[in-house]
């Protein structure tokens, strides 16, 4: 009981209610539970982070693979290509999303089961069939509809600089996550009635979207946001397949050249996803407290 | 409170307005195979405030929907001032509502809520504030703009819903159902200060509620609705005294059901005759519909009546009296005569000398359901 207890607190990433002082060796099962979890995580990361940092030819400590960074042959594009990626990749699936979820709910709510199936569909398909098809449909349609604008189209997905083409992959694989996170901000307001004030005081559906949707599904916006973020950063599959060089495929790149330096901006961009879940707890919470002042 | 009414985008601009007539001219409204709006026809006159009282499901909330222009109705028309509005949308129909859930924006403090409306319509800052402030001490928040929804009562935050509906000078008011959520004091409170404010701005106003004692406490006039139809549109007064249907008669105020035999137009009813009121149902065994100080009780030691109980409550005192086969009626009658009528006094009840309303002896189906859920 006590086990699974703590357990349960521990998976949700805020937990909603202080885990309870409970019965005598509870608080020693509690501590055995985030001892074992600690364990798990944090002995490779430590063991990654000290593989970067120890200086082999004199001993002690060095940050000189991390100073290597900046320098390295091929990071800076690849990492800004990855965050531009990421960026249309929000900013898209929110595009997408957000209106999509706030009509199934306020307009067609019969349409919800649909519309969830049809963003689990990602989830239930392994990336790689999604690759590989739209691999194909890439070989192909180029020749296909050869001398016309559309094969132009297909040359310009495929723009090494910036492959819009993982941008649309990416939609599709964020959208489980985007589809939950905004589904049950959606749910926790009464969405319905707080339109329909708007409306009745007279604003238009892009401002009743603007000053009233996003404002109360902010959280879960940032939430779906960060999800998406996520993901794209860390994506190696779809990349690697079609052959797009993005901050993952670079570090895999590397990583027989330079296997400290890889293992270094590895650690690094945990650091970097830890920073913007900070970032983005920090921003909910600044709201708390203003609400609370 | 005088520098308020000196400003002239004060409340006082409100105040000069005429109310503006509505008109409900057959309007339809089916939901699959539900019809919530069967031709309803409805002449709501300028500065008015109506109440739109009937049981869940009669319609009630779909007609309001549709004046706010939330609905769509199936046919029929909205005219507003004499104008058709059926096909306005909601947003350009210059009417302030305040709805049953709690409904403030959660991210705007109160005075930003209040001053949504005139946001929307581009009003210049100092005037938004001026406007917020004005209407929050109308309903007497005028020290809780800088707080948050959640900070607030659920009965504060109706009020700040009231002062953002009539911030923007709406030309109609509409009201459903905003008290229903509240607690039983604070619901009694707010409904008087609806009234207050209404009267005070003679904005025309609609106000759909399913409870009886609230819709008569405050309306100029009252709808009564069954099944998406009217039964009756009257007075407060005049739907009590003399309701048009037995629906009416047994929704609004106590009601006694007491068998009687309806035979050659008369009402044999308690060892008396009385003649019937209003429409009269085929002859035979009926059910006479009686109001407690509609009955004349008086201690009688020969008498088959039974005193049940005594209710007293002030000027007058209410006795349940169980008549010889069983069954029970209310009687209301001035406190100063009900000093004999204790429990287990021996009494006969007599209807007092006026024309009796009659309905099948079968309950109608809607009270039915109505007793069921305890409303």
């Amino acid at each position: 009981m006590t086990l699974t207890e703590g357990l349960t607190s521990m998976g949700t990433a805020a937990p909603e209610t202080p885990v309870r002082a409970g019965r005598r060796g509870a608080g020693a099962w509690r501590f055995v539970v985030l001892g074992v979890l600690g364990v798990y995580f944090l002995v490779p990361i430590g063991a990654s982070v000290w593989y970067t940092i120890r200086d082999r030819r004199n001993g002690g400590v060095t940050l000189g693979t991390y100073a290597e960074i900046p320098g390295a042959a091929g990071f800076a594009d690849a990492f800004t290509r990855s965050l531009v990626l990421a960026g249309l990749t929000v900013v898209l699936v929110l595009v997408l999303m957000v209106p999509t979820v706030v009509l199934v709910n306020l307009r067609l709510p019969r349409l919800r089961t649909t519309v969830e199936l049809l963003t689990l569909m990602p989830l239930v398909l392994p990336p790689i069939a999604l690759v590989v098809g739209v691999r194909s449909v890439l070989s192909w349609a180029p020749d296909y509809f050869l001398n016309t604008p559309l094969a132009e189209a297909f040359f310009a997905l495929q723009e090494p600089a910036l492959p819009w083409i993982l941008v649309f992959v990416y939609v599709v694989l964020a959208l489980p996550f985007v589809y939950r996170a905004l589904d049950a901000g959606v749910r926790g307001a009464d969405l319905r009635t707080l339109t329909e004030a708007a409306r009745n005081l007279g604003a238009s559906w892009p401002r009743v979207i603007v000053s009233v949707v996003l404002p109360v599904l902010r959280t879960s916006v940032l939430n779906a946001a960060f999800l998406t973020l996520a993901l794209v950063l860390g994506e190696f599959t779809v990349a690697a397949i079609l052959g797009f060089e993005t901050f993952p495929t670079w570090i895999v790149r590397i990583s027989g050249s330079e296997p400290r330096l890889s293992v270094a901006v590895s650690v690094l961009s945990l650091l970097i996803t830890w920073m913007l879940l900070l970032l983005i707890s920090a921003l909910d919470r600044r709201r708390g407290t203003k609400e609370n002042s | 409170m005088t520098a308020v009414s000196a400003r002239s985008s004060g409340p006082a601009d409100l105040r000069e307005r005429p109310g503006v007539p509505i008109r409900l001219d057959g309007l339809t409204r089916r939901y699959g195979s539900v019809v919530a709006l069967d031709g309803l026809d409805l002449d709501i006159s300028g500065g008015e405030l109506i109440a739109l009282l009937g049981p869940s499901g009669c319609g009630k909330t779909t007609a309001l929907r549709a004046i706010a222009g939330f609905d769509r109705p199936d046919g029929g028309r909205v005219l507003l001032d004499g104008r058709d509005i059926t096909d306005v949308p909601a947003n350009k129909r210059d009417m302030g509502m305040v709805f049953q859930a709690y409904s403030l924006f959660p991210n705007l403090t109160v005075a930003e809520n209040v001053a949504f409306g005139l946001r929307v319509r581009r009003r210049a800052k100092s005037e938004r504030a001026g406007r917020a402030g004005e209407l929050l001490e109308l309903v007497g928040l005028a020290d809780r703009g800088d707080r948050y929804p959640h900070q607030l009562s659920g009965g504060q935050q109706q009020r700040v819903a009231l002062a953002r509906a009539l911030a923007v000078a709406p030309q109609v008011l509409l009201l459903d159902e905003p008290l229903s959520a509240l607690d039983a004091q604070v619901r009694v409170q707010l409904r008087e200060e609806i009234r207050r404010i209404q009267l005070e701005l003679g904005i025309t106003t609609v106000f759909v509620t399913h409870d009886q004692a609230e819709a008569l406490s405050v309306a100029d006039r009252v709808g009564v609705l069954r099944a998406g139809r009217l039964e009756q549109v009257a007075s407060p007064d005049e739907l009590y005294e003399r309701p048009a249907t037995a629906f009416v008669a047994e929704f609004v105020g106590t009601m006694n059901r007491v068998p009687a035999i309806l035979a050659g137009g008369e009402v044999q009813l308690l060892g008396t005759r009385r003649p019937v009121a209003g429409a009269a149902p085929p002859e035979g065994v009926v059910v006479a519909l009686v109001r407690p100080e509609g009955l004349i009780v008086t201690a009688d030691p020969a008498g088959s009546g039974r005193v049940v109980t005594r209710t007293f409550s002030g000027a007058s005192t209410r006795v349940l009296v169980a008549l010889a086969d069983g069954v029970e009626v209310r009687v209301d009658l001035p406190s100063a005569v009900s000093g004999e009528l204790t429990p287990g006094a021996a009494v006969t009840v007599r209807p007092a000398e006026r024309p009796v309303l009659v309905a099948p002896p079968e309950p109608l189906p809607e009270m039915a359901e109505e007793a069921r859920a305890g409303a």
